[in-house]
Parts: structure tokens; C-alpha cells; sequence
């Protein structure tokens, strides 16, 4: 439990205007910042008026737990670190978990019945970062069940809500934390990204949203599902606000085999982004009315061709003309193989994942079914029972490919051509541009239930993501135009870079949205 | 190529799922789209590609660390119960399991 409120006692200024308490009268997690460090508003204000607006907000499944205590807690922890002046940016600021991130005190469930009720004994690494950082957590956030899903429809605990429009599936796998910040519950969210699972939520609900390097940030503590795709990466309003939250999540872990401890020759550790990105604003800040001169933009035919949506294509080239009027050139690159990333992935993720899915057994934690009669009959009873369709769909999947027999002709072809698709993205990357843009998803979101019947719809929406998860590519998304038929659901525009390039993209997705306002574009302003 | 409701059974074996005939006929439809989507690999002429297991080694020399042997001090209590709350069934420290030898 935590100590009573008057162990910890500050009186705070007046404020000029006592109803300015919810995160996002704030402009930037930098402007709450700085109001929490003036002293302003407090940390423990913030979060008893975002934890009143979570219990009244509109969608009833988008937390899976929320704990008052728990967060009042962490706020007066932040505010103490306020009152000693050691607060760095995201002290105080509100932001909440995909319920995919182990938390020590909140259940952490991965949306599914095998782990209703399960309390982890120690916090992920970035977990741990943040809550060092003095962020404010809200409590955990929805998602499809194991991070298996493209709109938050998996998940054992109901479906979630577009914020734009109800009708709507917000994305996924990370549906929630992008949910959550298009709500303007929280100004920062987490979520994982093994084929697209924060840049497509993120392009839904039209919030920013980045895939960092494999490698880079720690994956200790993130409940498996393709080892070799998840990455860690977090959701914001604007880029300028995803800054602060990836540095303070990236850096060298020892509990992650795959956890870098170099990017390029700079130490894997907090500021690298930081400085990468205060270095190439400081370059665009140099060029005065063509801030982006000398950039080349790789445009890959193979993200235009047919299967994309109309609305969609035109937000992209709107946007890339916006890079254009800022002095970066476009160059056409191809992509061959974008289309069969969808099979390799589609073969190495569902591999991996019948792996990982496999310590599933009823016995050291999760679900264990009431009746059974030996062991064998116990697991294979509490895994059909607790296991939803798309998660037995993968384990069976990734069963067969990996099967004696098959393991050849799938497993092995699919890393081959996983091969061959990251030597495509390098070749343009190294040769023909700097960073390369193009459509997050074929469309905007779609309506729920609209996919139930077809095994394979979701996963060819995710033709343009999986390619930056094969090569383990930095990739955002950041909102670039309104489609659908009542040109209200957000259209993302997605920036890939080089390896370890996080910085740049987080530059030039900021330099995007000084100069545009689409990612200002919050559900109440749209009619 | 389909896969035989057979086939089907002997997947969910060896995955630990149990599946009834209705399950089974639902997986053996989705199996029919998933290979015709998965199937599409073969059209790649991958002769001479190694397989990638991984995203950085193309980049970079990958060595993946394993952490060195060592006896931690014993876990306190509070350590053990806080692993045990997710017990279906425990007893004295221990995860109880249905038997297994006679």
C-alpha cells in the first residue's frame, strides 16, 4: 500500500486557471513539463483529474486494470523528485502501459484468459525507465490478445473503439495505447511493434507513433510474441513528445540477449536520441526557408499500387509535396518484394510464437482448467480453453511450418526471402535516399466486425509495416490527412530510416508538424 | 496444397490444443487461405540466400550474450509467495501438478 497522503505534503501556487489540470490543455509533454517543474500544476493533481476522467471515459475495455493507489503512489514519488529540482522531462507526466509489459502491482493480463489474473513479480526494463523518469502511470491498456491482431478485436476483454468514430476498431496491436492518447487520457503511451502493431493503431486514431531499431529498446519484461520482430516503441501527439519517451525506454540491457549495447559506435543509453535528434533540427534550423535541403526521399512504387485507398494515397503525395516545398527531393525506389513480406512474416511470426506461447501450460501461472485427467489432457484443456481463435490459429500455424517436413520449405524460404527483403530496404537506404515514405495501412480504419470471417483480411492490411520489422528498420507514423466517408478517420504517413536513424525520423516527422496541423486534428474537434 | 482434418488433429497434438470436430473443420478452412498466402514463398528464387534469423546481422556481427552461470542468494519469502500468487495449484512452496508417476 501506499503511505497516506499527508506524509507527503507541498502547498502549490494558485493556478491562473484551476480547471487547467487535464494533461492535454498542455500543448507538449515539454510545456506539462515545464509547468510541473514551475511548480504550476502538481503531479498528484494531474493524475487524480486523469484517473477521474479514465473511470468516466467513454470506452469501458480500453483499461484492463486501472489502481488509484497505485497511480497517486507514483505521482507524489514524481512530485517529491519536483520538490528536490532533479525532475527530468517526464516527471509528472501521465502516460499508461500497453497490458502487454509485465508491471509489478498492476495485473498484466496480454488481453487473454490465460493470464487473467496474473500479477508479475518485477517490472519490464522500460517499465522500470519510466517510472525512474518519474512518469505517471494510468494503469494498463487493451491490446489484441498476445499482440496478435490489426484491430484491438482480439483481445478476451472486448473490443475496443476508434476515439474518431465508435464504430470504428482503433487498430492494433497497440489499439488501446493509441486509443488512449487520441481520448487525451494520457499524453504518452507504450506499445510493441512486431509487424506494425504501433504504427498502424497509431495511423487509426491519428497519433504519432514510432518502431525504434530491433535492439535498441529492451524487451525484458514484454510478454514474447516473435522474438525476433518485437520491438518496444511509444505513441504521443506529436513527434516532438515521442522524443522524450523513447530516449528514456532506449538503452543496453543485460536481461535481453538481443539488447544492443552500440548503435553505430554510440553507447545504446539515454540521450542518444535526444542528441541525434537535437542535431538534425539544429542542420534544418541552418537551411532558413529549405530546412530539409539535400534530403532524398525514397518513395517505393511497390506502397502504390493497387489495393490502396484512394483518400490515402492522396494524404501521402499532399505530404510528401509538403517535404518538397521544404527543400527534400523524391526519389522513385522499388521494393520488389513488398508483397511477400506478408507470407515470410506470415511464416516467421506465427513460428516464433508457438514457441514462445508454449510455456502456456497451466502450471507454473495462467489459467488452469477445472477438469482434467493427467497432465497432458490438464495442458492441452487449459490452453484450447484460455487460448482465443487467433492465438490457436498462429500456435497451429507456426506448429506446421516449423514441422519436419515443412521446416525446409517454409521456415527456412521465409528467412531467406526475410533475407532478401532486408538487402532491398538497405540497397535503397544506402544508394538512392536518406529516409523512405509511404502509406502506413491501404486504408483508414475499418469497421468492427468487418474481417470476422476471413482468416487472412488483417493480415494483408499490413502489406507496408512488416518490411522495417524484417530488417529491423526504425519507423514512424505520423497523421497526414482525414479519409473515409465522412472525411473524418485519420490517414498516417510512414517515415523509414537506416538502422539506429530514430533521431533524424523524429526530426523530420517535427519539422512535418510545425508545418502542418493534422496531428492536432483530437476527436472533439472532429465533427 | 489442403490439409486433411487428420493433418489438423496431429497439429493440435503436438501443439498441446484440443480441438473438437467443429474446430477442427473451422482450422482445416482457414488452413486452405493461409497456405495460399504462405504458399506464394515458393515463387521466390532464393537459391544462394542465407536464412536470416536476425533483423541486424546483415548489418552487424550479431553475438547474442548468455548470462553466466552463478548461484544467486537465495530467494526471501516475499520473492517466492509474489511467484507462487500465480500458482494454479501450490503447497508448501511447490506447484502441484495431477500425478504423473504412480
Amino acid at each position: 500500500m501506499p503511505p497516506p497522503p499527508t506524509t507527503v505534503c507541498f502547498s502549490f501556487p494558485p493556478s491562473l486557471n484551476d480547471t487547467m489540470t487535464q494533461p492535454t490543455d498542455y500543448p507538449s509533454i515539454a510545456a506539462l513539463g515545464k509547468a510541473l517543474r514551475d511548480r504550476r500544476v502538481s503531479a498528484l493533481e494531474l493524475a487524480t483529474d486523469a484517473l477521474q476522467a479514465v473511470h468516466n471515459g467513454p470506452d469501458p475495455h480500453l483499461f484492463l486494470h486501472v489502481d488509484d493507489a497505485l497511480t497517486l503512489a507514483q505521482a507524489r514519488a514524481a512530485d517529491a523528485l519536483l520538490a528536490q529540482g532533479k525532475a527530468g522531462p517526464l516527471a509528472g507526466i501521465p502516460i499508461a502501459h500497453k497490458d502487454l509489459f509485465v508491471t509489478r502491482g498492476w495485473r498484466t493480463t496480454a488481453a487473454s484468459r490465460m493470464l487473467a489474473d496474473y500479477v508479475s513479480p518485477f517490472d519490464a526494463t522500460v517499465v522500470e525507465r519510466l517510472e525512474q523518469a518519474g512518469t505517471v502511470s494510468l494503469g494498463k491498456l487493451s491490446c489484441d490478445e498476445f499482440a496478435m491482431g490489426s484491430g484491438n478485436e482480439n483481445s478476451a476483454f472486448g473490443a475496443l473503439q476508434n476515439p474518431h468514430d465508435p464504430d470504428r476498431v482503433p487498430g492494433g496491436s497497440s489499439g488501446g495505447s493509441a486509443a488512449a492518447v487520441a481520448a487525451g487520457l494520457v499524453l504518452g503511451t507504450t506499445g510493441t511493434d512486431s509487424g506494425g502493431s504501433v504504427r498502424q493503431p497509431a495511423a487509426y486514431c491519428g497519433v504519432s507513433g514510432i518502431k525504434p531499431t530491433y535492439g535498441t529498446v529492451s524487451r525484458y519484461g514484454v510478454i514474447a510474441y516473435a522474438s525476433s520482430l518485437d520491438q518496444a516503441g511509444p505513441l504521443a501527439r506529436s513527434a516532438a513528445d515521442l522524443v522524450p519517451l523513447l530516449d528514456t525506454m532506449s538503452g543496453f540491457d543485460i536481461q535481453d540477449s538481443t539488447s544492443l549495447e552500440t548503435c553505430n559506435g554510440v553507447a545504446n543509453a539515454p540521450g542518444r536520441i535526444t542528441a541525434a535528434y537535437d542535431h538534425c533540427r539544429g542542420l534544418f534550423g541552418s537551411g532558413g526557408g529549405q530546412p530539409l535541403a539535400g534530403l532524398r526521399i525514397g518513395v517505393p512504387r511497390e506502397f502504390f499500387g493497387a489495393g490502396l485507398a484512394t483518400a490515402v494515397a492522396d494524404a501521402i503525395e499532399a505530404a510528401l509535396r509538403v517535404f518538397e516545398s521544404l527543400g527534400a527531393r523524391r526519389v522513385d525506389i522499388s521494393l520488389p518484394l513488398t508483397r511477400l513480406a506478408i507470407p515470410a512474416y506470415y511464416v516467421i511470426a506465427p513460428a516464433e510464437a508457438s514457441s514462445n506461447l508454449a510455456r502456456f501450460d497451466g502450471v507454473h501461472f495462467g489459467y488452469r482448467t477445472p477438469q482434467y485427467q493427467d497432465l497432458p489432457d490438464m495442458i492441452r484443456r487449459s490452453r484450447s480453453e484460455a487460448l482465443g481463435p487467433e492465438v490457436r490459429k498462429r500456435i497451429l500455424v507456426g506448429t506446421y511450418v516449423l514441422s519436419h517436413g515443412y521446416y525446409d520449405a517454409y521456415y527456412l524460404q521465409a528467412q531467406r526471402v526475410r533475407r532478401m527483403v532486408a538487402n532491398d530496404y538497405r540497397q535503397a537506404l544506402d544508394q538512392a535516399c536518406d529516409v523512405i515514405m509511404g502509406p502506413v495501412t491501404p486504408n483508414v480504419a475499418r469497421r468492427r466486425g468487418d474481417h470476422d470471417h476471413d482468416p487472412i483480411a488483417d493480415w494483408l492490411g499490413d502489406i507496408y509495416t512488416l518490411g522495417a520489422n524484417l530488417a529491423g528498420l526504425p519507423a514512424l507514423s505520423i497523421p497526414c490527412g482525414l479519409g473515409g466517408p465522412a472525411k473524418h478517420l485519420p490517414i498516417g504517413l510512414q517515415i523509414i530510416g537506416r538502422h539506429f536513424d530514430e533521431g533524424r525520423l523524429l526530426a523530420l516527422a517535427d519539422c512535418f508538424q510545425q508545418h502542418t496541423d493534422w496531428h492536432q486534428h483530437t476527436p472533439r474537434h472532429v465533427a | 496444397m489442403a490439409l486433411t482434418e487428420q493433418d489438423i488433429a496431429r497439429l493440435a497434438q503436438l501443439a498441446s490444443l484440443q480441438m473438437d470436430s467443429a474446430d477442427l473443420a473451422q482450422a482445416r478452412s482457414d488452413f486452405a487461405a493461409i497456405l495460399s498466402l504462405i504458399e506464394t514463398l515458393q515463387s521466390v528464387d532464393t537459391q544462394g540466400v542465407e536464412p536470416m534469423a536476425h533483423p541486424l546481422e546483415a548489418r552487424q556481427a550479431i553475438t547474442l550474450r548468455l548470462q553466466e552461470d552463478r548461484a544467486d542468494p537465495p530467494h526471501t519469502q516475499a520473492e517466492l509467495d509474489a511467484c507462487l500468487r500465480n500458482a494454479p495449484a501450490a503447497h508448501d512452496g511447490l506447484f502441484l501438478v495431477p500425478t504423473v508417476i504412480e
